[in-house]
Formats: structure tokens, C-alpha cells, sequence
């Protein structure tokens, strides 16, 4: 029985004295994927939101879709630390094949809610334990037999509200919004959390420390997962052909994006200004986009690392014929098919150097949502102003985990179509050389099919070819066109987004990271002061070229951790072929790659074991 | 000329006012003789006559003799080399951008059949306006003389080397897939190609013609079956191709008894004069059938194969705006502010 569970546990830990842990913990729910356990998750991670709490949640999923065991981790953090906590505090564990393990791994003083069949209290002596006969309240709430699965878990919304005092008219309000179209299911659902709640009420006495307190640091802001942002930032960037093929984790973005395009990109003719294709693989997706591109559109494509691999051909073309296109790498595990559902930084290297002989790519990497969304714009435009394939190196963690965001702001940057000759151009210049470096950027103009001028056409090529893209396999037209394109990379290193100083201090460690890391890094850097007394600056990389402030970090530091969710360490390889050797030297690792999102724990004992601590 | 021309001002100058020197390309590489730069010469043909615009057609074509071809035709058309076997899908996008654009895909056996049969396969079957020529010759050029996978059973190498792998017919594939204009020809037979190429310009769909076009270097000996030779002794026409374009006067006389004629988007006619009874161009199952038997036979079959003028294209199924994707300005690509506010507070 739950309540002689509790009254148990009092009498052997007496840890019901604890200081009370407000606003400072994380929440596990342990389940089964295909459960619609998603929907009782975001339903409490709405809950804390809506109370003014800082909250993220991080979905640990199988490449299933049913049956397999699934992970939702929800932090709550009144400092407004939003990368996942290495340390679980509050367990609840509804998989039978996962709880003994999810309860022999937690730390001493955690909670666990269980299932009440599991008895899964005799484990540990060390944790606070509660349990709910799930099964016979769901039986009173719900009668109709086949939706007791889905509602079941909306039973322990209802318990862990009240044991962790969550408000229970903002947890109908995360209800209605979570159901908002399905009025009976809304019914359903509620009735069932506050069977939960009752229960709880009459049976749980609280006995472990976590708490959640209104706040107010969530007013006005959003909750969306990262390839949504990058759904609308591509919307609102003006793309019009879209090609793809599904892949986790990139799938999301443009199913996401159709949504959005069926919404807001049909004219008051009832027609389209785009054009969304699934195509029949990466290879097809990518030279769809270079041909959309070559004719002037604004072409994109969403993947992951193995369609990137198969990407590279075509990639090696967009370099060398110089067109425009955008191409979403939303990172996952690899080698190979590797773990499709987990995160990882894995790609930068291979993307960075993509396909054969000498190519170089230019990168975006977002770090949050809002950058996925504004990013998108910026990808489009360095695209066309560069004429050369861009990719916008997102991630798992980043793409489909639910974050929280300031509103995205309106693009005030407008649409850049690069260097384009329209017919009167052709009329006053007579005619152009495509691949000639008019302006010393290393950029040419082109020309797009369709102009009607005689002079417009030229014979775009992936073979050796002169300025005016005549075939050429001469050993002068080759040098001169590469080296143009190396002038038009370096070229790209003045335009490309810029790093974040996130702490410039004059300390004499410095930490660059990148991507998802940095919401681990930002919560390390406080960990490392407090607990460790080293103090570092924090750069945070946005865009490859580098741009000079990356050398210029690098250079007034005595040592520099470069922070990495790969096991090769592939930022700090990719720095190392920029910097001057005297550099090199200077350049430390800290990586992480089990699939897991990086944490702040991970990265503060990395570095101080480093730094001798 | 298939039908009777009617009489122009100026006999050198087309219907937009273009001599056929406006329609010509860069000097050629390809071997003399090879059947590859007669294609080129039909098209510019084909394209002067038609009177189309040069500035409005995209030349597309992926890796091989085939398809360094675009660039010894029609040099004021954009054109795009690209990777072997994948024009298909270069091709798609560049329609998508810029669904004004005349599509013209030059591809070869190999960069079709072997390498690119994936990318061929999915264009077939989304039917985009295009006219995707493949330039047959049953071998790899480029690479010196290696088969591909048109080449016939038994069909002998230079060095002897004999094909025992029976060959992809792309006419019957392409006919299954969803193409709606399915034509084989020969490079040497100038009229038919030529009235091929012509109605092919007037259908608004993926036409997919399969020229066979013998290669003098590495397989126009005796034992193969793609060799001039072999061409002229045993291609089988299955009708007499004739094209009035919608320009020229259509009300010369045909006989519906002895003549099949498809009257395509723009109101021209294509007819094809029936050198086989009941054979009926609009019937995709009997067409499949005609070439199933044609290849039992070890026919050398030539003719327009299949025609459809009915089904929706790619493009129209995507209902675009009129207006090329490509050139949309930034108030008809980018939503407003109060779109962004609705976004966000759906969000909130």
C-alpha cells in the first residue's frame, strides 16, 4: 500500500527534515514509446511554464514505434539552466522493463512514483518512494476500456501535482491547449489527472523536498522545438522550392514546414508560391535543390548524416558550378545508421569538407531555437550572396526536444538575391563572364534560364571551366578558378555570423563550444567558479569560415577547451587546419558522445581534471 | 519536312524572326560520325522550326558523350552539366523554379539505364514536363567501349566480349512508370526523329524518346545490334510520323482509316500513319505489350510508342502561382509581421 510505503520510508531515512528544493530539480518519466505518454509530458512541462518556471524537456526515444522503452526528462530551474541534468531527482517509473534499473541508477535522496505492481520499493533504502494503483483509478475514471492505455498517464500528472504542489487550474489549462481541437479527449484527460490528484491527496503523504513556486520568468515567452523554428525561419526567409526526404531527426522540420506553408504561402489565388516535393532519396532531394537553385529559386533540403553522405556528390557540384542552396543537417549518431533517435555533433567535419577533391562549405550553427529561426534567413541569403551550397548544422537535442524562447523577432534583414544580371544589365554590359572576379570577393554574377537576352546563357558545368565557364582543361584556368573560389571562402569569413563573447573576462582559460553545448556550458561555467574556483571565457561559435574573432579568442588565451559532442574531437580538428601552428598547441578537448545531450556535470569535471582539480 | 510547310516571307528566317544560326551550339568533340551529333543537328532542326524561343529552353544532361552534346547545340539556351545519372532530378528542380522553362534532358544508356535508373524511374513516374532524349549506343564511351544495360543479348564487344544480361527496354519502363509521350527512333533516320522531336516540343509532359545512336568507335561493328548497319537493315517503323506544328495549316487531309491523329496542347497535330493495323498510340497496355513482343521478336522497333495528352503534368499537380517560383518578389515569399505574431502566439 502506497501510504504504509511512506509512512515506511519516514521511519527509515528520516529525511522528511530536508531543506525544501524549490524550483530546482528534474523530472523523469520512465514509459513505454506509443503509450501517449508524450501528451501527459508536455502537459507537465506546460504546468511549470505556465507558472512563471524556466523548463526544458528532453525526449530519450527509441527508433521504434511502439513498445520499446522512452525517457522524458523535464528540468525545472529557477536559475534558468535549461540543459539536461545529468542527476535525476524525480523518477516516475511506469515501464516494467526499465524501473529496476531506473532506480538503482538514481542518487541518494531522489524520489521515485511507481506503478503500484512494480514494488519497486525494496530496491533502494536510500530514495522516497510512492506508489499508485494506477490500474483501479483508471478503471473509475475511464470506462471505456480501449483509451485506458493512452489516459493512464494522465493519472500521474494529477499525482505528481500535487505531490510537487504544481497548480491544478494551470494543469487543465496545459490540457485544453494540449487537446484543443479533441473536446472529449480534453474531458477525458482532465478527469483522469484529477483522479490522480485525489488520490494523492488522500493516500501520498509528501514526505521528499521538491517543490515548484510561482515565478515570473516565463511571461510572454514560447515553448517549440527547434525544427519548428526552423520551419517558420525558412517560411519567413522566402524559400519557395523545398525537396526531401524523410530521415530522422530532419523530418519534423518539413512536415512542419508544409503546415506552416499550407497556412501562411497560398496567394488570394488559391496557388502556391512554393513548390514541397518528397523525393526519392537524399541524391535526388540535394539535386533537386541545385537544379531549383541554378534556376533561381530558393531551394532547401532537411537530412541527417547518412543522407549527408549521400549528398556528397552533388554537394562537391553546388561548390564548384557556385549555386545556391540550403541544406538543413539536423545531427544524430552515426557512424552509419548509428542511433537515429539520439544527438550528436558528429558531422562537422564531413560537412565542413564535403565530397572530393578540395571543397569547402560554409556552416550556420544555431544553438537555439531562435537561432534556428532567424539562421534560416541568414542561411538563405549568404546562399545566393555566395552562390555556394550552406548548411545549418542543427541537431536532435536542438531539432526535436521542446525549448523555451523569447517570441521570435520579424526579419528586418531583407531578402539578398545575390549578384543576379537581369536583361538590362545584359543590355548595358553586352555580356558577362560567369565565373570572372569582377568585385575582388571572389564572387561572379550569373544569370538565371530564362532571361531573355542572347547574351544570358552560359554552360554551367561540374568539368574544368574557364571564366566564361567555357570546359577547360587547362593548368592556368584551373589554378586561377580555384583560387578564386579559396578568395570567395576567406571572403565568406567576413560575412558569415560572427561567435558570441558569452563570458570575456580577461581569464586565462578559454572554452569554445558550439551548437546545443552551449546551454550545458553556460550552467558549467558557474559550476566551475563555485566548485572549482577556475574561472574561464566562453566563445561561442556560430558559422564556419571562422571568422577572426574565433583566432583572435584563441590567440589571447593561454589555453582553450574546445568543447565537442563527438568523439573525434572535429571542431578542434576543423580549428586546427586554420590556425597558425603556434596555435595548435594551445587547443584542449572535451567531448562528450554517448547520444545523451550534453550536461553541465560532464563538461565542469572534464575541465577540471584538466586543470588539475 | 513531314507535312507541308506553308510558305514563309523569308525561307531562312523562323516564325520569331531567328535564323537556324541562332539554334547552333559549339563546334563538337564527339568522334565524326558518331550518331550523337546528328541528334544535335535534329533538335536545332527541330527547335528552329518550332520557332521556339532559344532563351527559354534549359538544356540539361548528366555525365558521358551523350551528355557533352548541349554544348554543340543551341548556344544561347542556359544549359547544365551535370552528374552522371542525376539530370533527372536537376532537371525537376530547375522546372520547379521556373515552370516556364522548355526542359531538354540529354542523357545516354549508361547515365539512364545503369547509373541513373533510380532518377529516371521517379521521373517517368512524376510525369514533369520535360523531353528527356536518351542517346542509345549500348556503350560506355567515354570509358572506351565497356556495355551498358541497353545492350542486346549476344550482342559482341570490339574484343569480343559478349553480352549475356538482357537489356533494360526504357520505352516499355518509361511507358509503365507514367511518361505520356514514349517514342524510339534512330539517330539515322532523319525524318522520323526530326517529326518526333517536333511533337515532342508541343506535348506539355515527360517525353521520353529513346534514340539509338550507334557509336563508330566502339560498337558499329558486325555483331552489334546498335551498329549503323544493323540499324538500317532491320529498323521496323511502326507508323509514318508526321507533325503539323499549330502555326502551319492544319486542314491538310488525312485519312482516319489509315492514319491515327492526336491533336496535342497547343492544337497541333501529330500523326502517325499506320504501318501496322489497329495499332492505337493511346493505349498503354497494348503499347507495353507491342514492345514485349517486339523484343521477342528481336525487332529493331522505332515510332511514337505511347501518347497521352490528357494527364496532369508535375507542375500543373503542384499548383504553382503563374508566376516562375524563381523571380516571386520578397512581399509574395515573406509572410507579414501579424503572420509571425499569429505564429508566436500559438506558441505561448
Amino acid at each position: 500500500m502506497a501510504s504504509t510505503d511512506v509512512a515506511l520510508h519516514e521511519g527509515t531515512d528520516g529525511r522528511s527534515g530536508r531543506e525544501p528544493v524549490v524550483n530546482d530539480f528534474s523530472i523523469q518519466v520512465a514509459t513505454v514509446n506509443g503509450s501517449g505518454s508524450q501528451s501527459a509530458n508536455t502537459v507537465l512541462l506546460r504546468t511549470i511554464f505556465q507558472m512563471g518556471v524556466p523548463v526544458s524537456g528532453k525526449n530519450l526515444f527509441p527508433s521504434n514505434i511502439a513498445g520499446l522503452p522512452t525517457w522524458y526528462t523535464i528540468r525545472a530551474s529557477k536559475h534558468g539552466y535549461i540543459a539536461r541534468k545529468k542527476e535525476i531527482d524525480f523518477l516516475v517509473a511506469m515501464n516494467p522493463e526499465t524501473a529496476k534499473e531506473d532506480v538503482l541508477s538514481l542518487e541518494a535522496g531522489a524520489v521515485v512514483l511507481y506503478d503500484d505492481p512494480l514494488n519497486l520499493r525494496s530496491l533502494r533504502e536510500d530514495l522516497t518512494f510512492y506508489s499508485v494503483p494506477y490500474d483501479k483509478i483508471v478503471a473509475q475514471v475511464c470506462p471505456e476500456a480501449k483509451l485506458r492505455k493512452l489516459v493512464k498517464n494522465m493519472i500521474y500528472v494529477g499525482v505528481v501535482a500535487r505531490l510537487l504542489d504544481l497548480d491544478m487550474t494551470e494543469v487543465e489549462k496545459a490540457i485544453r491547449k494540449q487537446f484543443a481541437t479533441k473536446q472529449k479527449a480534453a474531458d477525458f484527460n482532465w478527469n483522469a489527472a484529477k483522479a490522480g490528484y485525489d488520490y494523492a491527496v488522500s493516500s501520498l503523504r509528501k514526505s521528499d523536498p521538491f517543490r515548484v513556486e510561482r515565478m515570473n520568468k516565463t511571461a510572454g515567452k514560447i515553448i517549440v522545438d527547434g525544427n519548428s523554428a526552423a520551419a517558420m525561419g525558412c517560411m519567413f526567409a522566402g524559400v519557395t522550392v523545398v525537396t526531401w526526404y524523410p530521415i530522422t531527426p530532419s523530418s519534423s522540420l518539413v512536415e512542419s514546414l508544409i503546415d506552416y506553408m499550407k497556412a501562411y504561402r497560398i496567394g488570394p489565388d488559391g496557388k502556391a508560391t512554393f513548390a514541397i516535393v518528397q523525393a526519392e532519396d537524399e541524391l535526388a532531394a540535394v539535386g533537386m535543390v541545385i537544379g531549383a537553385g541554378w534556376a533561381g529559386a530558393r531551394a532547401m533540403t532537411a537530412t541527417a548524416g547518412p543522407g549527408i553522405s549521400l549528398m556528397a556528390e552533388f554537394v562537391g557540384l553546388g561548390y564548384y558550378v557556385e549555386i545556391p542552396g540550403v541544406i538543413w543537417d539536423i545531427q544524430r549518431v552515426g557512424p552509419s545508421t548509428g542511433m537515429p533517435t539520439r544527438t550528436s555533433q558528429g558531422d562537422i567535419l564531413s560537412v565542413a569538407l564535403l565530397s572530393h577533391g578540395d571543397t569547402k562549405h560554409v556552416m550556420l550553427i544555431p544553438s537555439s531555437v531562435g537561432e534556428c529561426f532567424s539562421m534560416a534567413s541568414e542561411a538563405f541569403n549568404l546562399a545566393e550572396q555566395l552562390q555556394t551550397p550552406v548548411f545549418v548544422m542543427s541537431d536532435l537535442d536542438l531539432g526535436m526536444n521542446n525549448w523555451m524562447s523569447d517570441p521570435f523577432e520579424y526579419p528586418e534583414e531583407p531578402i539578398h538575391r545575390g549578384k543576379v544580371l537581369s536583361k538590362d544589365d545584359l543590355e548595358q554590359l553586352g555580356g558577362f563572364a560567369r565565373y570572372k572576379d569582377v568585385d575582388g570577393d571572389g564572387v561572379g554574377y550569373r544569370t538565371l534560364p530564362g532571361t531573355d537576352h542572347p547574351s544570358a546563357a552560359y554552360f554551367a558545368r561540374g568539368s574544368g571551366h574557364n571564366e566564361k565557364s567555357g570546359y577547360s582543361e587547362r593548368p592556368d584556368d584551373y589554378v586561377n578558378n580555384m583560387d578564386r573560389l579559396a578568395r570567395k571562402f576567406e571572403f565568406a569569413r567576413t560575412v558569415v555570423p560572427k561567435p558570441e563573447a558569452v563570458a570575456d573576462n580577461g581569464n586565462a582559460i578559454g572554452i569554445i563550444g558550439y551548437g546545443t553545448s552551449h546551454w550545458a556550458l553556460d550552467e558549467s561555467l558557474d559550476q566551475l567558479k563555485r566548485e572549482h574556483e577556475i574561472e574561464c571565457d566562453y566563445l561561442r561559435v556560430r558559422a564556419y569560415p571562422f571568422t577572426t574573432e574565433v583566432h583572435d579568442f584563441i590567440k589571447r588565451h593561454d589555453r582553450v577547451y574546445i568543447v565537442d559532442q563527438n568523439r573525434d574531437a572535429q571542431m578542434l580538428q576543423l580549428l586546427k587546419l586554420d590556425l597558425p601552428t603556434e596555435e595548435t598547441g594551445k587547443l584542449r578537448s572535451v567531448r562528450h558522445y554517448n547520444g545523451l545531450p550534453i550536461d553541465a556535470r560532464s563538461i565542469t569535471d572534464a575541465i577540471a581534471a584538466q586543470e588539475g582539480k | 519536312m513531314a507535312s507541308t510547310p506553308t510558305p514563309q516571307p523569308n525561307p531562312k528566317i523562323n516564325r520569331i524572326g531567328l535564323a537556324v544560326l541562332d539554334y547552333r551550339g559549339g563546334k563538337t568533340t564527339l568522334c565524326a560520325g558518331c550518331g550523337h551529333n546528328a541528334i544535335s543537328e535534329r533538335i536545332i532542326d527541330a527547335f528552329y522550326e518550332m520557332g521556339v524561343q532559344p532563351e527559354r529552353v534549359a538544356k540539361l544532361s548528366g555525365i558521358g558523350c551523350s551528355s557533352k552534346s548541349p554544348a554543340y547545340f543551341m548556344s544561347r539556351s542556359h544549359s547544365f552539366n551535370s552528374v552522371h545519372g542525376r539530370m533527372p532530378s536537376v532537371a525537376t528542380g530547375a522546372v520547379l523554379a521556373n515552370q516556364r522553362l522548355i526542359a531538354l534532358g540529354v542523357s545516354g544508356d549508361g547515365d539512364t539505364a545503369s547509373i541513373g535508373i533510380g532518377q529516371f524511374i521517379h521521373l517517368m513516374r512524376r510525369n514533369l514536363p520535360i523531353i528527356y532524349i536518351i542517346e542509345d549506343n549500348g556503350v560506355y564511351g567515354l570509358t572506351k567501349g565497356q556495355f551498358s544495360a541497353t545492350a542486346d543479348v549476344g550482342s559482341k564487344l570490339k574484343t569480343g566480349v559478349i553480352n549475356e544480361l538482357p537489356p533494360i527496354d526504357t520505352c516499355g519502363l518509361a511507358i509503365e512508370l507514367g511518361a505520356t509521350f514514349v517514342a524510339r527512333s534512330f539517330s539515322g533516320d532523319k525524318r522520323q526523329l526530326h517529326s518526333i522531336l517536333k511533337a515532342a516540343i508541343a506535348h506539355r509532359g515527360t517525353v521520353m524518346i529513346d534514340v539509338i545512336s550507334p557509336c563508330v568507335t566502339f560498337n558499329d561493328h558486325e555483331g552489334s545490334t546498335k551498329s549503323y548497319k544493323y540499324m538500317k537493315d532491320h529498323e521496323e517503323p511502326l507508323q509514318d510520323v508526321n507533325f503539323v506544328p499549330a502555326f502551319e495549316d492544319i486542314a491538310v487531309d488525312y485519312d482516319p482509316g489509315t492514319s491515327v491523329n492526336i491533336t496535342m496542347h497547343d492544337g497541333s497535330q501529330l500523326r502517325l500513319r499506320k504501318l501496322e493495323e489497329d495499332y492505337d498510340p493511346t493505349n498503354r497496355i497494348e503499347a507495353v505489350k507491342r514492345l514485349s513482343l517486339a523484343h521477342e521478336a528481336e525487332e529493331a522497333l522505332t515510332g511514337v510508342f505511347y501518347i497521352n495528352t490528357e494527364k496532369p503534368n508535375f507542375a500543373d499537380m503542384l499548383n504553382m502561382t503563374d508566376v516562375p517560383l524563381a523571380t516571386l518578389p520578397e512581399e509574395r515569399v515573406r509572410p507579414s509581421r501579424k503572420d509571425l505574431e499569429e505564429c508566436m502566439e500559438e506558441l505561448r
